[in-house]
């Protein structure tokens, strides 16, 4: 296989592997943010243990993030040299705040949040947790910053040619406040606290159904419902004005999303479908004019398909963009149903009552994380043939002189560890959430006279 | 070209570098060095203790090499991208090892059966020995320069070029050196038994390390051509190597009148100075060229833009303080001797 091949697989492996981590950190750290707040304002030992508990898993979780987040940040350098020199001007100011800015305060409070229970005072203790939270929230701004840049590049100008061409900052609010960066940034916080609430979700469930630790797990599983039954829906907000900006400043990207061919005209919806790209025909269940609506609130728009596009300058893999982009809609508005049902019942006082639904929420730990994934995948699969939207092209990013072996030996050396990681997390997270949050044997407050 | 306090853009970004790659020296060093001991010790529980002398603080050390690693990106995205794919196999190596590093880390006393810890033990102690090691050969490696043509691009071997006999002695020069800063700091942090014998092994390590600190600054001054040019031109910089001299020379003093706080000090401050020393040769090349130095990277052709270096000193200005306060609280919070709790590895 040739180097860019090679390359494209190697950091697409690492980054969904990565990708697996933060944002459950990320939706983790909200989760431990309010149940130690309860337990800070109320003084209820339950609200301890939960904190106590959830704290091992995200100890786990961030560590795996960190470890693999290290790998990401020198793989640009090793495999994608070109690309680095040109972007480092821009890419550059944005990774050197996140590192003193979040990973400084994320990395020296975990320390605290970690091992210092018994060091500080628990207002102290509390503060770091906020600390941690809002250091892993940091880190998300920077890096879709920068990869909102390569979406839809501001702020800078191109200088020198050919091999030497490069971007440079020109303005670096214009940079930062680049026209997709928001909204993005916004998308994806929900999507880790939609990964994180979820995670809590199906665990508390799991309990519940087994009828172990019934009066915490009610706590937990109140507390996040209440976050994702928000965030499910203020997410569709965010992902429809996502979408818009992809339409102004991606249109390609948006026609592969909907598989639009026509060079201009009313573009329709689907609910789902397949992309036959020879053909350009979608077969599939859809709204007519939907797309068109969407953007223009008027069904009979036009909207620039991909045949307004050279070939070679629209992404090769159409049919995957539009179902990765498809999987990730109908997950939401899949969450979005299941946690306004569960709410509902909530308000009429039935929510631990039904059997089925506790199941249903035992097995949706799944459902963000994939949407996380496939939405992640569209983005960046859209985005082809570009590496940054019409300048540079991946197939002129990855590193020259670097040969295809060395490439094949990095990457089976990460598919190995990852594997090990991968069991090494699923194996010690399990046997935390078998083990539960205290030993069954002693009540809760003998408990918590053992811990202390 | 813009300038503040006199000295230009790039040539203060090379400053903010070399003290984040100094203060990741010194925090990792001892971090990876307390690893290179660990089969040394002999007991479970002392095993234990080593690894939670370091449990709350190694991932805030860890944070100075990505903080590093950005800096270069940030600052000289040549120098980053041309060393990185150069250097391809090395680095890869290296980031496996830290994964498989922080690992060990977390899962080692997870599990009470005893091939468990064994496993993680000597894959604990592998990975800090090939960390240490390869960040070595990786300085050497940049020292004597690799073979770059136009376009930065790299004409040389995939591996073994970079295993050359100077890499080979640097590299245990820097494992040598992390394990003596290790030691002490472990020394810091345990009472008893263990550090009765972690006394014994400091001598060790500080024999190891003036054996082959001495061998590699002979071999530099023999065999690197070109490395005391800066020195003969401007003799006031001779006052970095005695310094580095002066402080290797107190460790072993201030450590047999157990005054370990201040050996680390001191074992910190030679690090410091050896890194200075090899920044000030260096300068303002970044990576040599064995093939011509007009195809060396340097840190005027391979900074960023002035407005980019400009507002990234910006952001070290913000940045250094918050960061040092919370280096500050972290430390005084682990501050004495270890104590194991049910938080601890």
């Amino acid at each position: 296989m040739d180097v860019e091949i090679l390359a494209r697989i190697q950091f697409a492996f690492t980054i969904a592997f990565h990708y697996i981590y933060p944002p459950l950190s990320i939706g983790l750290g909200l989760i431990m943010v309010f149940m130690e707040g309860m337990y800070i304002k109320t003084g209820n030992k339950q609200y301890e243990i939960l904190t106590r508990f959830w704290l091992k898993i995200f100890a786990i979780t961030f560590g795996i993030g960190v470890a693999t987040g290290i790998i990401m940040e020198f793989e640009f350098g090793t495999n994608w040299a070109v690309y680095s020199r040109y972007v480092g001007d821009i890419f550059g100011s944005a990774l050197a705040a996140e590192g003193l800015f979040a990973f400084g305060l994320e990395s020296a409070f975990l320390g605290i949040l970690l091992f210092g229970w018994n060091r500080v005072s628990p207002k102290v203790h509390f503060i770091s947790t906020i600390g941690v939270f809002l250091g892993s929230m940091f880190s998300a701004v920077w890096i879709v910053v920068a990869n909102s840049w390569q979406q839809t590049p501001a702020g800078y100008h191109i200088v020198g040619e050919g091999f030497n061409a490069r971007a440079e900052v020109t303005d670096f609010w214009a940079m930062v406040f680049n026209p997709s960066s928001v909204d993005r940034i916004i998308h994806v916080w929900q999507g880790a606290f939609l990964a994180g609430a979820f995670l809590v979700l199906s665990v508390h469930a799991y309990y519940l159904l087994k009828e172990r630790y019934v009066e915490i797990s009610k706590k937990a599983f109140k507390i996040a419902l209440g976050i994702a039954t928000v965030i499910s829906l203020t997410q569709l907000l965010s992902g429809h004005s996502s979408a818009e900006v992809v339409a102004e400043n991606q249109p390609a990207k948006l026609a592969a999303m909907e598989g639009h061919y026509e060079e201009s005209g009313s573009a329709d919806l689907y609910l789902f479908g397949w992309v036959n790209d020879e053909t350009q025909e979608v077969t599939g269940l859809k709204i007519p004019g939907g797309l068109s609506f969407m953007i223009d609130q008027d069904f009979e728009a036009p909207v620039t398909g991909l045949n307004a596009f050279p070939k070679e300058d629209r992404p090769g893999q159409v049919n995957a963009v539009f179902q990765f982009y498809h999987i990730m809609i109908s997950i939401g508005m899949f969450l979005i149903g299941l946690t306004l049902y569960a709410s509902y019942l909530w308000w009429k006082g039935r929510l631990f009552e039904k059997k089925w639904l506790l199941k249903i929420f035992a097995f949706s730990v799944l459902l963000p994380q994939i949407a996380n994934q496939v939405g992640w995948f569209a983005a960046e699969m859209g985005r082809q043939p570009w590496i940054v939207y019409g300048h540079l092209r991946t197939n002129e990013g990855f590193s020259q002189e670097v040969s295809s072996n060395q490439i094949l030996f990095s990457l089976i050396l990460f598919l190995v560890v990852y594997a090990i990681l991968f069991l090494l997390f699923i194996y010690s997270v399990n046997k935390k959430i078998k083990h539960g949050p205290y030993d069954e044997a002693k009540n809760p407050d003998e408990f918590l006279k053992y811990v202390s | 070209m813009e300038y503040f306090l006199g000295i230009d853009y790039p040539t203060l970004w090379y400053l903010v570098v070399g003290l984040l790659f100094s203060g990741y020296a010194i925090l990792e060093g001892f971090d990876y060095g307390a690893g290179m001991w660990h089969l040394f010790f002999r007991k479970d529980l002392s095993r234990r203790i080593a690894i939670n002398a370091i449990g709350p603080l190694w991932d805030a050390n860890q944070v100075w090499l990505i903080i590093g690693a950005g800096a270069l990106f940030a600052g000289f995205p040549v120098m980053y991208a041309t060393m990185l794919s150069s250097m391809y196999v090395p680095f890869m190596l290296f980031l496996m090892f830290l994964v498989l590093r922080s690992s060990a880390i977390k899962f080692r006393s997870a599990e009470r059966m005893l091939w468990w810890r064994k496993t993680w033990d000597i894959i604990y102690f592998t990975a800090n020995v090939f960390i240490s090691f390869l960040l070595g050969v990786v300085l050497a490696n940049i020292l004597q320069g690799i073979e770059l043509a136009e376009n930065y691009s790299y004409k040389g071997g995939m591996f073994f070029s970079f295993l050359n006999p100077y890499a080979i002695m640097v590299g245990l020069t820097t494992v040598s050196l992390f394990m003596t800063q290790g030691a002490i700091f472990l020394l810091l942090k345990t009472e008893g038994r263990l550090h009765a014998r972690l006394t014994f092994l400091l001598k060790k390590g500080m024999i190891f390390f003036i054996v082959s600190f001495a061998a590699t600054s002979l071999y530099t001054l023999v065999f690197l051509h070109g490395v005391t040019d800066t020195f003969k031109e401007h003799p006031i910089y001779f006052v970095i190597p005695v310094l580095a001299f002066l402080a290797v020379a107190n460790v072993p003093r201030l450590a047999s009148k157990k005054k370990y706080a201040y050996a680390l000090i001191f074992s910190s401050l030679t690090m410091a100075f050896l890194l200075m020393l090899v920044a000030v040769q260096l300068y303002p090349v970044l990576l040599p060229s064995t093939i011509g130095p007009e195809y060396s990277v340097t840190i005027y052709n391979a900074a960023a833009s002035q407005k980019s270096l400009g507002i990234m000193l910006t952001i070290v200005l913000i940045g250094t303080p918050l960061l040092a306060g919370y280096f500050l609280f972290l430390y005084k919070t682990f501050h004495g001797k270890v104590k194991l709790d049910d938080t601890s590895y």
